[in-house]
């Protein structure tokens, strides 16, 4: 009825009262009341997520009105788990919650955008060059000047709307230019964490490695990559499902803020604690998981080691001396390297721990033939003899069915049980040097000391044994273990050591109370209690471990310090205990099935990869500014002659060893060195040799400054680079990208000239390497900003793709709830509209091509056994031999205008050579076959031209989604092993998994040998579990838990063991205090750069609902009594700056930070309400204006187990948290928003 | 002025602008009632609000109510209750100058509101800040109009304007004729005042329709029967 009438009829209605006329019932129209209906009606529901590196992988309804996206929120329909253990919902949190404010936000990216320079020079070039486009860039980027035009404007305005024909034109011309001029490794990817959306991660990454690009890493540059964990367990990260704290006893929630950056995951907490787990928290600040602890740890930040060895200390005591545990006894004896034995090397004065005994040392090699020098041995207690176990890494490689690490002798096969200390049976007690470093003076006083004598001479039990015709004293890594923790023994007195906890010893509680600021009390306290648990419920303590720790420089005697704990307390594999590094989405569970689609492993093997971290280092010039000499970092035990100054020369030999990869590789393009051998009728790879060891070849590492050896092109998608983990910006700013940059300090000059002995030293540094930056994404960020072509992409709610997460155990599902808005394209769509582009431009320049492609020793391949020693071909201890004693060189074909053609189908080498990975494979030309038959089949190959055909792909070749492939990577691992563990996967054998079954409902994963956890009914995923209970090897060295190293670079640096570091000396702030000429009082603070809060997750900050939260616009945090010192308030204008750039931010006064830290939520995004700053005149920087990378060279080993490089499991990371900065007030605030600070807004 | 513009003016357009004001209405209320509303703009800002709003409401108030009831009521009543046109004439000139004065430095601090708040002006439509002008050139042409009433304070001119109006609402012809000969400034005033009829439906003015008089006197509960 009409609402006017209803009006008329109002005095004739019927109205009933009731209850004495304080209510009425009506008959007035109810027809309004729908428009609240329709407020939350919806057309259809559609299942997505985030694709975000937050672990969460949370299952969302996108819910879509009117073809528009109206809002999302949490599903609840996860597969269930047993009987008395939570379900896994709710997953998803508020900020999640926000994402689909972007989708029709002012800062989506609408249509492909490119620098109005640019854009001009491009179109007259093409006119120039009668319509060729890739004459047409050659002709750009030969004229110096007007190269340098569109350079300066990055970062500065400009941008104008363009066609994606156009854009793609210009892109491919560009690759093919660079191919031809260059060589394809000059053209680079940078895109994070695949398991966030695998298939947009592999669209670009499929394109570089078919036209021959590098993939650059990131879980390293991040610094969310332990080198602990490869180092002691040859894994990259492999951790418990957050449903396991459930089953713990006891947890340390050690510098992770679960609350704040697992919030989906924190029920598991709070539900734990109802059980009566008990919890510990350490964080230096009171941060908010500091509510979840019965006790609050708060040593100062970056002192963790001290602590956590103090614990160690304990724990060693009072539960493998004074009173043993036979739980921890025999898990040590079994599952870690304790009992095997070391060498101890003369050093005149003392002796010094050196390497493991091998086979190889013993006459005949104990009669192991094969890779007697990779297999490690140790005393058996039943027979008081020298035994060989099975399970050291020798017998992974070149034989069958020994490979396990079941106690038994390699040879007779008979029961072992190895001897774990030799006190009760030595030959002699000898005084072992161990080096101290926490006597290290800090630069700020800030860090204190604990001085003690620079070496540490304790008494170690040893035998006897004829080694190599020498009669040598050998120890057992535990003895060395207990001496190093500076533990007294009966019958071992001397200096050193301590009899009681009170005595300032290394590594005692006393000892580290004046370090950490932690009273022995507590640290005694909870090392008892952790262990006690540990003895109780055969290993149910656990520590979660947040990147916290593992972004300071030495992070990892952190983590090492807090594995050994775990190991001692037998808690590693067992479900509820073991080691929890939560950082980012690191577990792409499958894995198996996505290498291939994503490094176009169907049609070249091998792809090139580079650790970023090195390459920035040295492409950004970060080098060039380095303060820390290798001196100051090398053991007082290391021969220092031995070792240069300079930390890149390290990380040269490393590339030349093959160690580390190297990208660009060499110093002339790649195709034509092949051209080059074929003209005179050589093999292209003995060419090279020969060429590289006459020195008439140099690797491009040897000279990152020269034009020959720039990077040129950069794509950038899935990524906010230059705003969130560009450590050094202002590097980047200036040297990578040649444009406005706030860089302060100035190059070492004739110091670094001095210093460098491998590396070529420029007068003057390069601006502007790049000629392309091509970022992809679906919001204007900072990245962008910086670009030259941006191109607009599908959202998280728009695009088909795959994401999984270490926090569960499900596949899920990222969904199309709606076409991509205005221009946008998925990035499966771009990257093949890209590679069609280039197969069409092709025509005429590149053909059908071969070049060479260098990569480094692989881990998990027979290669990582290539060098027992460290001999350098270049000075000539040895002879180069490719995959030995340098990079592997292989010759690879790529048909370039098949680009396009390769990119959508899948190649002929997945039927010829098989699928597999972590050095097991299997054949897989039935699930090829059922491709064929999903997909559909073009000229004979299953076609994968859609993005859900690229997730069937994924998803029928990897064996944590097809059964029948699980069965087939168990069986190919257990003739490895001899041991069967395809039980483990037979229950599951006809399960499929496939797209539409995950957009159902979440699917739980099958086990795979890919990982060291099983998915089971009855335990959660733990990491470990498989090496614990099927024992199958860690891949280390000895195959067990790896608590020693004893790699040469390792001794050299001090880090055979673990020991506590103190944060290095960065000298980024005392040159600059005489510059400060303001008035204002300045404090130098420790800058601290942890998750943000208000932001979704690592990115994502200048989401409108966000910033409304928080203060909109850059914070730091900082306690009020620095605030105090140099007058500040709350929400003063702060400048904070040192000698890599300048921050102007806000500050945040608060009871919750530490005295002399200053804290920055990382990646609050520069285009958000940054004022200018007085010392740059230039907007005020990001987080990381103020930091640099500095490279550690025990993360540049390589060719030697499971220290060999593997892409994002081994090499440099990108640390940042020794970093100072000067903090002072800014008085006035300048905006900049008066005409002409744009230079280029035209 | 001739003739056919006033027969237009004040015979014709009277009823185009009641017919746009009647169905206008009635279609605004029913087709999109969530737009029938003042658009009030206290929660942007409550500085001059209040007192230029009450100012504002209660003198406008009243000189609808003077209009109507001076207008409308038929001569007879007035003759036979015993007032003179010319009392009544002052009673209108005094009472409505009265309000009318109230009515304009409400009206006044309003406007300068809408216009100099930026917030409230960013909020305004192009007809939120035409209305108040039209009400404010309206009340002035009426103000002024006193002026000119003193020249005949016997009320003759007066009853011409009741005798058009009567007219008018009877669907009698001939109405414009009856003030053909009045001064220039009323007939402005009842062209605008016609005129303000004409949007009235197509603004914020439609509030002036609904008063929420049931609210005070409705039952705590009101429970709706679900439509049969």
């Amino acid at each position: 009825m009409s609402y006017f009438i209803d009006r008329i009829s109002y005095f004739s209605q019927n109205r009933e009262e009731f209850s004495d006329g304080h209510g009425v019932t009506t008959e007035e129209n109810r027809a309004w009341e729908s428009a609240y209906r329709d407020r939350w009606a919806h057309d259809k529901i559609v299942r997505s997520t985030h694709g975000v590196n937050c672990t969460g992988s949370c299952s969302w309804k996108i819910y879509v009105k009117n073809g528009l996206i109206t809002w999302e929120t949490q599903q609840t329909d996860y597969p269930r788990t047993r009987p008395d253990l939570p379900n896994h919902e709710p997953r998803g949190c508020s900020r999640g919650a926000s994402y689909s404010w972007y989708i029709y936000s002012a800062n989506r990216l609408k249509y492909p955008l490119i620098r109005k320079r640019l854009i001009k020079l491009w179109r007259e070039a093409k006119r120039d060059a009668d319509g060729n486009p890739v004459k047409a860039w050659s002709m750009i980027q030969s004229d110096p000047e007007s190269r340098a035009s569109y350079q300066k404007a990055r970062g500065r305005g400009g941008f104008v709307r363009a066609e994606w024909d156009e854009v793609n034109e210009i892109i491919a011309a560009s690759n093919i230019h660079t191919i031809k001029e260059y060589g394809p490794d000059r053209i680079i990817g940078f895109s994070p964490i695949p398991a966030m959306s695998m298939i947009s991660y592999a669209a670009g990454s499929r394109y570089l490695s078919l036209i021959g690009g590098v993939c650059m890493s990131f879980y390293d540059w991040y610094c969310d990559l332990p080198p602990a964990s490869p180092q002691s367990w040859g894994e990259q990260t492999d951790v418990p499902e957050s449903a396991d704290w459930y089953n713990s006893g006891f947890i340390i929630m050690w510098g992770s803020n679960v609350p704040q950056t697992r919030t989906p995951d924190a029920h598991f907490m709070t539900e734990a604690r109802y059980k009566g787990t008990q919890i510990v928290t350490v964080t230096p600040d009171y941060s908010e998981a500091s509510k979840f602890g019965d006790i609050w740890l708060n040593p100062r930040q970056g002192t963790d080691a001290a602590m956590a060895m103090a614990m160690g200390h304990v724990i060693l005591k009072e539960f493998h001396l004074e009173n043993t545990s036979e739980y921890f006894d025999e898990y040590c004896r079994t599952y870690s390297d304790m009992p095997f034995l070391v060498k101890l090397e003369d050093r005149g004065d003392c002796f010094a721990p050196g390497r493991m005994v091998r086979a190889s040392d013993f006459d005949k090699s104990l009669n192991e033939d094969n890779n007697p020098e990779w297999k490690t041995v140790c005393f058996d207690e039943l027979t008081d003899e020298i035994t060989v176990p099975t399970g050291s890494i020798g017998f992974r490689w070149g034989e069958d069915g020994k490979w396990n690490i079941s106690p038994v002798d390699s040879k007779s096969g008979s029961k072992v049980r190895p001897v774990k200390s030799l006190l009760e049976s030595h030959d002699d007690i000898l005084e072992v040097a161990f080096p101290y470093f926490a006597g290290q003076d800090h630069e700020h006083g800030y860090f204190n000391s604990n001085v003690q004598e620079e070496i540490l001479n304790r008494n170690v039990p040893v035998r006897y044994l004829e080694l190599n015709g020498k009669k040598t004293p050998v120890a057992c890594v535990f003895d060395l273990l207990c001496a190093n923790y500076g533990i007294a023994r009966k019958g071992l007195d001397g200096k050193y050591v301590a009899n009681s906890y009170e005595e300032d010893i290394p590594y005692t509680p006393k000892w580290q109370e004046n370090i950490t600021g932690v009273s022995a009390e507590k640290v005694i306290q909870v090392a008892r209690a952790f262990a006690q648990n540990a003895d109780i419920t055969q290993g149910k303590s656990m520590i979660i471990i947040g990147a916290a720790m593992n972004h300071w420089y030495h992070m990892d005697m952190n983590y090492r310090a807090c594995i050994n704990m775990l190991v001692f307390c037998g808690c590693i594999g067992k479900s509820g205990g073991g080691w929890s590094h939560y950082v980012g989405q690191e577990k792409l569970r499958p894995q198996t099935g996505w290498t291939p689609l994503a490094f176009a492993l169907d049609w070249h093997r091998p792809p090139r990869h580079q650790n970023s971290t090195s390459f920035f280092y040295a492409h950004t010039d970060q080098w060039r500014y380095e303060t820390l000499k290798v001196d100051e970092i090398l053991s007082p035990l290391a021969d220092k002659k031995k070792w240069g100054n300079s930390l890149i020369d390290c990380n040269i030999r490393s590339e030349r060893m093959g160690w580390l990869p190297s990208a660009p590789q060499l110093e002339e393009n790649p195709l034509d060195l092949v051209k080059q051998a074929e003209d005179i009728g050589k093999d292209p790879v003995e060419h090279v040799v020969e060429r590289l060891e006459s020195g008439d070849l140099k690797m491009s590492c040897e000279d990152p400054d020269n034009p020959v050896n720039w990077p040129r092109n950069m794509f950038i998608w899935r990524s906010n680079i230059l705003g969130s983990s560009g450590k050094g910006h202002e590097y980047f700013l200036k040297h990578f990208l040649g444009t406005q940059h706030g860089l302060q300090g100035k190059d070492l000059g004739d110091e670094g000239r001095k210093d460098a002995e491998e590396v070529v030293w420029h007068e003057d540094a390069p601006e502007g390497k790049l000629d392309l930056v091509v970022t992809l994404d679906f919001r204007m960020s900072t990245t962008c900003v910086y670009s030259d072509i941006v191109l607009p992409t599908a959202s998280w709610y728009e695009k088909n793709d795959l994401n999984t997460s270490d926090m569960h155990p499900f596949i899920h599902p990222l969904s199309k709830a709606i076409d991509p808005v205005w221009q946008s394209k998925s990035d499966w769509e771009i990257y093949k509209g890209i590679a069609k582009k280039f197969s069409e431009l092709c025509e005429g320049t590149l053909g059908t091509e071969k070049e060479i492609v260098l990569s480094p020793i692989l881990h998990d391949t027979p290669g990582e056994l290539s060098q027992p020693d460290v001999k350098e071909w270049r000075k000539g201890e040895c002879d180069l031999i490719p995959g030995k004693t340098a990079p592997v060189m292989k010759v690879i074909e790529r048909d370039f205008p098949a680009t396009y053609e390769r990119f959508t189908s899948l190649g002929p080498l997945m039927e010829n050579i098989g699928n597999g990975g972590k050095g097991i494979a299997w054949n897989t030309n039935v699930e090829v076959n059922f491709l064929k038959s999903l997909n559909g089949e073009r000229n004979g190959r299953a076609k994968i031209e859609t993005d859900i055909d690229a997730c069937e792909t994924i998803l029928s070749l990897a064996p944590e989604t097809n059964g029948e492939v699980a069965v087939k990577s168990w069986a190919a691992l257990s003739k490895i092993t001899g041991r069967d563990h395809t039980h483990l996967a037979r229950p599951k054998e006809e399960e499929k998994i496939r797209f539409r079954d995950i957009q159902a409902q979440p699917r739980k994963i099958i086990s795979s040998p890919t990982w060291s956890g099983i998915e089971s009914e009855h335990v959660c995923y733990n990491a470990g579990y498989t090496n614990v209970h099927e024992f199958i090897p860690w891949r280390t060295l000895t195959g067990r838990q790896q608590l020693y190293q004893d790699h040469p670079w390792m001794i050299d640096f001090g880090e055979s063991l673990v020991s506590y570091r103190p944060p290095i000396n960065t000298r980024t702030v005392k040159s600059l205090v005489k510059k400060d000429d303001s008035n204002a009082p300045s404090i130098a603070l420790n800058f601290i750069t942890p998750h943000q809060k208000w932001g979704i997750h690592s990115t994502y900050s200048d989401n409108l609902h966000m910033l409304t939260l928080s203060r909109g616009g850059p914070i730091v945090w900082l306690s009020e009594e620095d605030a105090k010192e140099i007058n500040i308030e709350d929400n003063d204008w702060l400048e904070i700056f040192n000698s890599n750039g300048v921050i102007v931010a806000r500050a945040v006064v608060s009871q919750r930070v530490n005295q002399g830290m200053l804290m920055m939520y990382h990646a609050q995004e520069k285009l958000v309400n940054t004022p200018g700053s007085s010392m740059t005149n230039a907007r005020g920087g990001i987080h990381n204006s103020v930091t640099r990378t500095t490279v550690k060279p025990t993360h540049m080993i390589g060719g030697y187990a499971q220290l060999s490089y593997g892409f994002n499991y081994y090499g440099t990371v990108g640390s940042n948290r020794d970093e100072f900065v000067v903090v002072r007030k800014l008085d006035e605030v300048d905006w900049m928003e008066e005409e002409g600070n744009t230079e280029v807004a035209e | 002025m001739n003739s056919t513009l006033d027969f237009f003016l004040f015979q014709i357009f009277p009823y185009i602008a009641i017919f746009v004001f009647l169905l206008g209405c009635l279609l605004r209320f029913d087709r999109d009632p969530y737009s029938w509303r003042s658009k009030s703009s206290q929660f942007l800002r409550r500085k001059q609000l209040i007192a230029g709003s009450i100012m504002f409401h209660v003198g406008i108030l009243l000189i609808l109510a003077g209009h109507a009831i001076g207008l409308l009521t038929p001569i007879a009543v007035f003759d036979a209750m015993g007032v003179s046109h010319g009392a009544k004439q002052i009673l209108a000139m005094a009472a409505g100058g009265i309000a009318g004065i109230f009515c304009l430095l409400g009206l006044l601090l309003l406007l300068h509101r809408r216009l100099f708040d930026p917030r409230i002006r960013a909020n305004s439509t192009f007809a939120d800040i035409m209305v108040l002008f039209l009400l404010l050139f309206q009340l002035l042409l009426g103000l002024f109009s006193i002026t000119v009433s003193l020249q005949h304070l016997d009320g003759h001119e007066m009853v011409k304007f009741m005798e058009w109006a009567q007219h008018i609402v009877t669907f009698r012809g001939g109405a414009h004729i009856f003030i053909a000969d009045v001064a220039f400034v009323f007939k402005a005033h009842i062209t605008l005042g016609l005129f303000l009829l004409v949007i009235f439906p197509f603004t914020r003015l439609v509030h002036a329709l609904s008063v929420p008089v049931g609210y005070v006197f409705r039952p705590y509960q009101i429970v709706r029967r679900r439509a049969k």
